[in-house]
């Protein structure tokens, strides 16, 4: 146990080391501010105008939504992304020759993309904050639902991204698929425009996955009860979104731990050769 | 070598088959403690899944296998911080910077050491014996291809392992950079009594590093010996060349030194130039590896390994 503990603690500083690289590198870092400024800006110049319906602008309806959708974002795709592209690329069988090295992997790499999917978020709310107003978690209950949407949401989304990343055949899978698949699924999760505006059963599609009660979530620490007008039953519904968030954190927590152990067992040096192989061809 | 007889490597009519393919089909070796041993063979022959099975990264068919007395199939985490493993990388941890990086994955061997032998290395030491210390705070994506080559030996080798294996190592090195990790592999089997299995296309290599060579093909071990043992099996004879009087002879002979012998004391001073060529190990392993392809007068150790399953 131990030694476990150990691994885990050595995987926690590696986790911090990665995290720390993706702030210092310019491409990363353009990344990083490439978001915000992607979602703010459109959101700037509809600032007065208000949405149908309420007397809230739309800035201060989707801000909350978009972080939640960060929060999602990250969460799923960037441990995906991330685990296929090192499987590729041979960092993960350099875990596998290490003693303890998967679990030190696992928990560096879990690490990091819960500190990303927050920063993601942060980068969006915080210059929300400062540039719109009334912008802003209504008071210590409006910070501690932040705290607890962002926690219970990334238990639902990265062991999720954990093992779409074991599957996946090549990190442009997770990439591309991923990205079409989380777009359509913003698309359908009330996060720009209420959800009450599309149709009954696109609805029901947007309420399965974690993206809308992310994005319900927050908006649900930030907005005054006016903004109930356009949700779903008039309700922040609070149980349902910790009902939702928690079958999927479950469920994730459930399958990565065995995905995983089957990915690491089959992780062989032939293996990354032949999508190294592939990979290249890619290049040439 | 005398106090270091104990088996480290122990393979038994290991068999590999993927699908309908068998591609071990029986391979017999011994690999005792402190040995450098050379796998060869032709393209596609197993060497890697032969390395793969041994380091605990694949499972075999059937057969028996155990090193360090483990079965790598069900080798825990104290076998494994035993072993080292050179794997060619290719952009992995490009990010890192190079004393970071194993500083980093040498910590994982920490809880792993013993007084008889400290786990890891020290990361500044083992930066300087790999020849990197110029390079340790470079990002790794910056190194050239022959440093990536020795941080890969480098991570292989930080946790002071006992057996280590690597397949095909010095792919892509200039003749300096072989010259150096052949010294650096060299050093680590003296001084540090490190077991070695590697693989190569390298004839050249394979003789300077050997104390024993195997030969794999068609799917089991067809040659087990020295450089010097292997020349024999295929053939004894020599080329001997000389020149007396302004004049160069040849002569092939089975029996080299017998001739010489007679040849200077026949001319005694005369004799100039002077050369005695044995085949080299090309030769051997292209004649050996070509009895078996044709099917034709097969060596020592075959025969009941060729019959169905």
């Amino acid at each position: 146990m131990t030694r476990t503990w150990y691994a885990v603690r050595l995987g926690l500083t590696r986790g911090l080391i990665e995290f720390r690289q993706g702030l210092t590198n310019p491409q990363d870092l353009w990344f990083y501010l490439a978001f915000p400024a992607m979602f703010l800006t459109p959101l700037w110049f509809l600032r007065d105008n208000e949405v149908p319906g309420t007397d809230l602008p739309v800035a201060t309806l989707a801000i909350p939504g978009v972080a939640g959708m960060l929060v999602a974002y990250g969460g799923l795709i960037s441990p995906g992304a991330g685990l296929a592209s090192e499987r590729e690329d041979g960092t993960l069988l350099r875990a596998k020759a290490l003693p303890r090295g998967m679990e030190t992997y696992l928990a560096g790499i879990t690490l990091r993309t819960n500190l990303e999917a927050v920063t993601m978020a942060a980068l969006v709310l915080v210059p929300a904050m400062l540039l719109f107003d009334g912008v802003a978690p209504a008071g210590i209950n409006g910070w501690l639902t932040v705290l607890w949407v962002l926690v219970l949401g990334l238990l639902a989304t990265v062991p999720l991204g954990l093992v779409v990343g074991s599957l996946a055949s090549s990190p442009r899978t997770v990439g591309g698929m991923g990205f079409l698949c989380t777009g359509a699924l913003v698309a359908i999760s009330g996060i720009f425009y209420p959800i009450t505006a599309l149709a009954g059963w696109l609805q029901v599609i947007g309420q399965i996955f974690p993206i809308y009660w992310l994005g319900l979530g927050m908006r649900s620490a930030f907005l005054p009860d006016s903004a109930l007008a356009v949700e779903i039953g008039r309700s922040w519904r609070t149980w349902e979104t910790v009902g939702v968030l928690g079958v999927w954190a479950l469920v994730g927590l459930l399958l990565a731990p065995r995905v995983l152990r089957r990915m690491a067992r089959r992780e062989s040096g032939a293996d990354m050769a032949a999508r190294r192989q592939a990979a290249m061809q890619r290049l040439v | 070598m005398n106090i270091h007889a104990q088996p480290v490597i122990e393979v038994r009519d290991l068999r590999m088959r993927y699908g309908s393919t068998d591609v071990l089909t029986g391979v017999d070796f011994t690999v005792r403690r402190g040995e450098v041993v050379v796998l060869l063979g032709p393209n596609g022959a197993g060497k890697t899944t032969t390395i793969e099975i041994l380091e605990g990264f694949r499972h075999r068919s059937a057969g028996e296998v155990s090193v360090l007395g483990v079965d790598p199939a069900t080798g825990g985490e104290d076998w494994r911080a035993r072993l080292g493993v050179v794997l060619q990388s290719w952009r992995d941890h490009g990010k890192w910077q190079v004393r970071q990086l194993l500083h980093q994955l040498g910590r994982c061997y920490a809880p792993y050491a013993s007084p008889q032998r400290p786990r890891p290395w020290d990361t500044d030491e083992l930066v300087a014996m790999v020849g990197l210390a110029d390079q340790a705070d470079k990002r790794v994506a910056r190194l050239s291809g022959g440093q990536r080559r020795r941080l890969d030996v480098a991570i292989g080798i930080v946790g002071r392992p006992e057996v280590l294996f690597l397949d095909e190592p010095t792919a892509g090195f200039d003749p300096h950079a072989r010259r150096e990790f052949h010294e650096l592999l060299h050093r680590l089997s003296d001084l540090d009594d490190t077991t070695i299995l590697l693989t190569t296309h390298d004839l050249d290599e394979a003789e300077r590093l050997a104390d024993r060579i195997l030969i794999l093909a068609d799917g089991r071990i067809i040659a087990d010996g020295s450089p010097a043992q292997l020349a024999r099996r295929v053939s004894n004879r020599a080329e001997v060349r000389w020149g007396r009087g302004g004049e160069q002879f040849v002569h092939a002979t089975d029996d080299a030194t017998g001739f010489v012998r007679k040849l200077f004391a026949q001319y005694d001073t005369d004799i100039t130039d002077l050369e005695v060529r044995r085949p080299s190990l090309e030769d051997t392993y292209l004649a050996l590896v070509h009895r078996v392809e044709t099917g034709s007068a097969v060596p020592a150790r075959t025969g009941f390994e060729e019959t169905a399953e």
